[in-house]
């Protein structure tokens, strides 16, 4: 990674060692990052950046902690896009889908012109996703979108002008709740806690001296895989 | 990137190896042998990387190099430049950190009935918890129970656990995961209807319920929705850089530095809760970390500063898999989980060297020894050396390993087909700050849950218990704030006194003032690097 190659952060240029992400090359220039950095390993979102490289007129996008950079890439990492998100209890909730469908009316007005799927960093079939939720499919919402980042890149592209990051978190908050199971054995433990009766095998633990725990834990027998 | 072409040979034994392999068993150690490994091999017995703290609380002390230089240091502030007597805000509990301890404390406190305010260094949810792939731990199916969580726990972090604390986390795990499933967190299941529960080091029955390769995330983002949904006040890029006492020597606030215009806010708190999180961003020992960007140990800094005693922070998790090619994933965290699904660790010439279920800290440990000792390290073009995760062994790797296969994807390694290279990497700070099992800190009004907090995994975190720490004690520490805060009858005047005196400690010490902590954010330009010595 010794070749250098030119970069221009917010258009001016630099020169960048080759192979590395936008991240590193920005902080190589120089720039201790505020805004536009988070886990640095591609599950925050905070990095969603845009780009241009030169003989493609299109715009380009990526995380900057995920994209490795390409001479002349012209780039910009946004340090916020603003959102709306519905406010809800879930709690209270009869009718799941109705309830989305009033939350987020905006998404009945989609165009189905896909600069959501085109922009997502995360590959997600966002346009997609929209349709899900218009016909009340929780359930595929919540799958086709379980790796989103909620990064912004498709609010910012959306002629609608719609939050589909927003829509499809409420539908999967909505399907954990209405429609996934909820095995009865987690209740029954919560009880037998209550009851204490774990209380009086654990404190008996806690009387004995470490060569005793030693030994149980050594004798402990393991579940196989 | 794909492999560089001088890596076949190896590649070359792992396959041919790797079908002999899946019915080779590797017993596991026994306490003497485990016990001698860690001690040869683990960085924390490196007595190079340890320095011995000559100030505060702990004075006397092991802690690592670069912990005790952020510890020992002045604070950004000048106490005599604030003025204390007219805060900016004022709230009955104050939240610092707002990963996944932080904002089930806020949830709680607001629960409670409490006034709340949330302040955090980057955006809300911006911290280690998002980042976790595993999974979380609880002995809910009937196959398991809290008395096995409590043994492979206190088995795991050998002994030195405070068993107080170990208790209250097994006791309460099950009551946690309902209090996720009830918010709409989406785990796991199997098709007949029950949770998945996965295998991970350490622990001797399946109690990881997992959210695919990306719980942490899943977990966070629940979170964070239910936190603007009941509209609790949340400060963004306004990390907490000194705690106030007041006149009774009780935490009664704390100072926040505004990251962009470089403003100091001043916050009256009839309690705070601090849940700012791990160490990794520090680099101890020159590692790479699997942590946050703001990973920094503000919270442990701040707290010490102001009184609040630390304990086990000797004590550093390596996590044994972080990523070491591609170069641009340095450092990055494989989930345990994969050697849970089968996934074995192989070295240069195709050898299994370790049981893969043995605790973090011995695998680490085993895979260094390979890399040193053995010499059966595979060495990378950029002077890096690591071991194989043999990750084809694992079946259907694309649906419960989706996030990792595709970050392997984008530099063209297919890691259904190729396995992973790996080195120990920072993951997790063992210690932290001594609390109760109400999450009170030796400094009174002051709180302390998730990695900030220490005790609870004593010197060795087993997988998928630091995902029920943080909720366990975000929980407990919001309950007994809100008792707290409710009994200050008539507010205090605030006071950075304590910081007088630790700077005159300081100097007597004769440590220079132009050294500077909280660290808050590393700096990784070129200047910054070539000072770290990076």
């Amino acid at each position: 990674m010794s070749t250098l190659v030119p970069i221009y952060y917010l258009g001016r240029k630099y020169l960048v060692p080759e192979g590395v992400t936008i991240m590193s090359a920005v902080e190589y220039s120089g720039h201790r990052l505020i805004r536009g950095c988070g886990c640095r390993g591609g599950f925050c979102g905070a990095c969603a950046t845009v780009y241009r490289v030169p003989g493609d007129y299109r715009i380009k996008v990526g995380l900057a902690c995920q994209t490795q950079v390409e001479p002349g890439m012209d780039i910009a990492i946004l340090p916020y896009y603003p959102a709306r998100k519905a406010l809800y209890d879930l709690r209270s909730v009869q009718k799941p889908v109705e309830l989305l469908h009033s939350l987020y009316p905006e998404m009945f007005c989609c165009l189905g012109c896909s600069a959501c799927t085109k922009i997502c960093p995360q590959d997600l079939p966002v346009m997609d996703i929209i349709a899900a939720a218009q016909r009340g499919d929780l359930q595929s919402v919540a799958e086709m979108s379980f790796d989103c980042v909620m990064c912004g890149l498709c609010a910012s592209r959306c002629l609608a002008q719609m939050v589909p990051y927003n829509i499809a978190m409420a539908a999967r908050r909505l399907y954990a709740l209405f429609i996934l199971p909820r095995p009865d054995y987690v209740k029954t433990r919560i009880e037998e806690v209550r009851q204490g009766i774990y209380q009086d095998q654990i404190d008996a633990l806690l009387e004995q001296g470490q060569a005793e725990l030693q030994k149980i834990y050594a004798k402990r027998d393991i579940e196989c895989i | 990137m794909p492999y560089p072409p001088h890596f076949k040979g190896s590649l070359d034994r792992v396959n041919a190896t790797r079908e002999k392999r899946k019915t080779e068993e590797i017993e596991r150690l026994s306490d003497a042998e485990r016990t001698k490994l860690i001690a040869d091999f683990h960085p924390d017995y490196r007595s190079e990387g340890m320095a011995v703290l000559q100030i505060g609380p702990n004075c006397g002390e092991r802690v690592p190099v670069e912990f005790a230089r952020a510890l020992e240091s002045y604070s950004i502030c000048d106490p005599d430049q604030l003025d204390l007597s007219k805060p900016d805000y004022t709230t009955e509990v104050l939240i610092i950190g707002g990963g996944g301890a932080g904002c089930a404390a806020a949830l709680t406190a607001r629960e409670c009935g409490a006034d709340v305010l949330l302040v955090t260094k980057l955006r809300l949810g911006d911290a280690n918890t998002l980042m976790a792939e595993g999974g979380i731990c609880s002995a809910i199916r009937p196959e398991d129970n809290p008395y096995l969580h409590y043994i492979d726990t206190i088995g795991g972090g050998h002994y030195t656990n405070i068993p107080e604390l170990v208790k209250t986390l097994v006791m309460d795990g099950p009551e946690i995961a309902a209090w996720l499933m009830e918010m709409g967190v989406i785990f796991d299941y199997e098709a007949d209807g029950s949770l998945k529960v996965n295998h991970c080091g350490g622990h001797s029955r399946k109690r990881m319920l997992s959210c695919k390769d990306l719980t942490g995330l899943e977990l966070m983002r629940v979170l964070r929705d239910e936190l603007r949904d009941q509209e609790i006040p949340c400060l963004e890029f306004s990390p907490a850089v000194e705690l106030l006492l007041d006149n009774n020597g009780s935490c009664g606030g704390a100072v926040l530095y505004n990251l962009e215009t470089a403003d100091f806010t001043v916050v009256r708190a009839g309690a705070v809760i601090l849940a700012s999180g791990g160490i990794g961003r520090l680099h101890i020992q020159g590692f790479p970390t699997t942590n946050h960007y703001g990973a920094t140990a503000d919270g442990l800094v701040i707290a010490y500063r102001a009184g609040a005693g630390l304990i086990h922070m000797d004590s550093i998790q390596y996590h044994p898999t972080g990523t070491v090619w591609p170069e641009q994933l340095l450092g990055q965290l494989i989930t345990e989980v994969m050697r849970g699904h089968g996934a074995h660790l192989v070295n240069l010439a195709g050898e299994r060297f370790i049981n893969e279920l043995e605790c973090r800290d011995t695998c680490a440990s085993a895979c260094i020894r390979e890399c040193t000792e053995r010499g059966k390290g595979v060495k990378t073009p950029t002077g890096h050396e690591g071991i194989w995760l043999d990750t084809p062994l694992i079946p259907s790797i694309r649906d419960h390993f989706v996030g990792i296969y595709q970050r392997f994807k984008k530099y063209d390694i297919d890691i259904q087909q190729e396995p992973i290279l790996v080195y120990p990497t920072q993951h997790y700070q063992n210690g932290g700050l001594s609390i109760t099992a109400d999450a009170e800190t030796s400094l009174p009004g002051l709180f302390a849950a998730g990695e900030v907090a220490g005790g609870i995994q004593g010197k060795n975190r087993l997988a998928g218990n630091s995902l029920l720490d943080i909720f366990v004690y975000g929980r407990r520490a919001a309950r007994h704030a809100v008792e707290i805060a409710g009994q200050v009858a008539a507010p205090g005047r605030l006071s950075l006194e304590h910081l007088h005196k630790y700077h005159a400690g300081l100097n007597a010490i004769g440590i220079s003032a132009t050294r500077r902590s909280p660290v808050l954010l590393p700096d990784y330009t070129p200047a910054g690097l070539q000072a770290e010595g990076l």
